[in-house]
């Protein structure tokens, strides 16, 4: 994976976040669990990251340890650098300084992320308070201010209400305005939309696409949903078992898919136009496996359908797609054996 | 909200009647007869009939606890028949005693308990845990009887820390008061504070893993907001309702420990009221008693509504 270019040197600015061989690991009960392997990852300024895969590959785990938000019982291993500072291994109060102010996060499930027995006002007031030293009222002040900011009518008496009196939308919207009280540079989104209902996660997508474009954040979205990649992502990172099989600017990632893994998650999403009438999704056959440890193999061999004996004897590493076609602004990226090369998105049929 | 006070006291009224109703019954119930306890060495039939008239046994149950509780209505208990004083003079110099050794003990017990309920959830699988852990074994395991008793013969008896036994109101001195009320409620709210602290414990441990603590986390907050704003504040809905039911057991534990400390309470009174068939003063006594518990629910649910805002909303619907 070293040999190649890393992606950051295409763009102008320094990345505000780089990520470098990222391991997380979990001591359990019956031995450990590798989550994460060796993960690479950078976010340009005012860049909007996807990172896709099944439940249980590590893109989670992944958002959590970047600011050290795991369980004790987890083990980070590697660098992660937030504006050129280490976080990996810092000190508490470095990182509960950078938390919140410099790097945020929006959690799934709006409903249990706020606190039930807080007014929401004061629960955005609460980052401004820490991170600003704000008074209690000016703080709350500011929380009119960004709960209107982030779409939420009547803000003034919204911000008095407890979480159990709004809808789930204006959940997740109280949630983003705590995360961008302090102008964050980086917003971590996990799976933000995942609990909502469809209407309301477009009106979601669009408060992030402001953000970013009114104050340059730079957000990293995980969802297992191609179809909020594909409408808010500039780039997307296709996570496996743990690893990185696959990263590409988004369009690309949808036209030519190069990992067998991301050609399966494609044709397990519904597009408009692409199964119209009898088609059947395709499903991936199989699950995610848990990996006491890495192996020195292409994890998804055991589900692939181009698998052949060498995929299970040595690990892929992730090297640019053998593709005739121009790469675009971003470079497509694939750790497999068999890459899928200029053969477009598969066909229902291609897989059945 | 207002509807929801009305019902509820309404609810409590009846209780209060019922509880009346089941002491009268109750007292009668026992064995023994309070005219040949007067009587003394002159049990004659004749002076034992004067009794009777003279107290009202001789009038019919129905008859005797209408007069009763007309008469409770009216802030009269009657008269106590070992003594001959009112009951509500009596009751006024035991209450306060009672009641300032209670909320002592209370107090004692939800500072400590809370206390080492949270160092035990925050500091999990290490020293501090364990010692908690122990400690709240022992006292909920070690009878307060025994405690006290103990106590008394090494800080009381073998050092003189602290007085043995004996009241001093808090109008004489305040100081005098407390030195002689810290050992009793110490030994009185261990129990408690046992059984709160395994509470606080586990319900801090439910609260630390859930979504909006890994929130406030990620906002940068420091422990302390976190544990004690976010964490600790859900939990103490789990711990107010323990404690309101524990009170019960308080104040029949403190029937106990001021027997064993010579505190002139509530308990001291119970005893010897029902020791010397003294019904208007055990009926007065179990009358107040019923009426505390009744307050301490109530209280407990108005606190309910004021650490968790979704009972207000409940109350409000329902």
């Amino acid at each position: 994976m070293t040999a190649t270019a890393p992606p950051e040197s295409l763009v102008d600015a320094p990345p505000v976040l780089d990520v470098r061989d990222l391991s997380v690991t979990f001591r359990t009960e019956t031995g450990s669990v590798s989550a994460v392997d060796g993960v690479n990852l950078s976010l340009a300024p005012g860049e909007i990251v996807g990172i896709v895969g099944e439940s249980g590959c590590g893109k989670s785990v992944t958002a959590m340890s970047l600011a050290g938000l795991l369980p004790r019982s987890a083990r980070i291993d590697g660098s992660v650098r937030l504006q050129g500072q280490e976080l990996v291994g810092a000190r508490p109060s470095t990182l509960r300084a950078a938390r919140g102010r410099d790097i945020a996060y929006i959690f799934q499930e709006p409903m249990s992320s706020l606190n039930p027995v807080l007014t929401v006002g004061r629960q955005v007031a609460e980052v401004l308070q820490v991170h600003e030293r704000l008074s209690r009222r000016e703080a709350l002040e500011r929380a009119v201010e960004l709960l209107a900011l982030v779409g939420i009518p009547s803000a003034r008496e919204r911000v008095k209400h407890y979480p159990h009196q709004l809808s789930g939308g204006m959940r997740q919207r109280v949630m983003i305005a705590m995360a961008v009280a302090c102008s964050p540079k980086v917003l971590i989104a996990d799976e933000p939309t995942t609990a909502l209902d469809v209407t309301v996660q477009a009106g979601i997508l669009d408060v992030l696409r402001d953000l970013r474009d009114r104050f340059g954040t730079s957000i990293l979205v995980i969802t297992h949903d191609l179809g909020v990649i594909a409408d808010i992502a500039d780039r997307v990172v296709v996570m496996y078992a743990g690893r990185i099989v696959e990263r590409a600017g988004v369009q690309r990632l949808f036209d030519r898919p190069q990992h067998h893994y991301a050609a399966g998650l494609l044709s397990a999403s519904p597009t408009p136009g692409r199964h119209a009438g009898t088609h059947r999704l395709q499903e991936i056959p199989g699950l995610v496996p848990v990996l006491e440890a890495q192996p020195d193999a292409c994890t998804f061999a055991d589900r692939c359908p181009a698998a052949t004996a060498r995929c299970s004897s040595a690990a892929p590493p992730l090297e640019p797609a053998p593709l005739a076609a121009d790469v675009g602004d971003h470079p497509h990226e694939v750790a497999c054996w068999h890459p899928r090369g200029d053969r477009p998105r598969p066909t229902v049929e291609e897989h059945a | 909200m207002r509807g929801y006070l009305l019902r509820r006291a309404w609810q409590s009224l009846l209780t209060l009647v019922l509880a009346t109703v089941v002491v009268f019954l109750g007292v009668r119930a026992l064995p023994g007869d309070p005219a040949l306890a007067l009587a003394g060495e002159d049990r004659t039939p004749e002076a034992l009939a004067a009794i009777r008239r003279e107290y009202g046994l001789d009038q019919s149950l129905p008859v005797q606890f209408w007069r009763f509780l007309t008469n409770a209505l009216q802030g009269d208990l009657g008269t106590s028949i070992r003594t001959g004083q009112p009951v509500s003079s009596m009751l006024r110099t035991a209450l306060p005693v009672t009641l300032e050794l209670s909320l002592l003990a209370i107090a004692i017990a939800v500072v400590l308990g809370v206390g080492a309920g949270v160092v035990a959830a925050v500091r999990r699988g290490r020293p501090a845990e364990w010692v908690a852990n122990a400690l709240a074994l022992l006292g909920l395991s070690v009878p307060h009887f025994w405690l006290g008793l103990v106590a008394i013969l090494y800080l009381s008896v073998a050092t003189g820390l602290f007085p043995a036994s004996g009241f001093v109101p808090v109008s004489e001195s305040v100081a005098q008061n407390l030195h002689h009320l810290v050992l009793p409620a110490v030994i009185l709210g261990t129990g408690l504070s046992a059984v709160i602290m395994r509470q606080t414990r586990s319900s801090m441990l439910d609260a630390l893993s859930t979504d909006f603590v890994r929130t406030a986390e990620a906002k940068g907050l420091r422990p302390r907001a976190v544990i004690g704003r976010h964490a600790l504040r859900n939990s103490l809905i789990v711990v107010v309702t323990i404690v309101g039911l524990q009170l019960g057991g308080l104040i029949s534990g403190a029937v106990v420990t001021e027997q064993i400390f010579g505190l002139p309470g509530f308990g001291k009174l119970t005893i010897d009221a029902v020791f010397q068939r003294d019904y208007p003063v055990i009926q007065a006594v179990v009358l107040v008693t019923a009426s505390s518990y009744i307050v301490i629910n109530f209280a407990v649910d108005l606190l309910y509504s004021i650490i968790d805002p979704r009972v207000r909303v409940t109350g409000d619907a329902s």
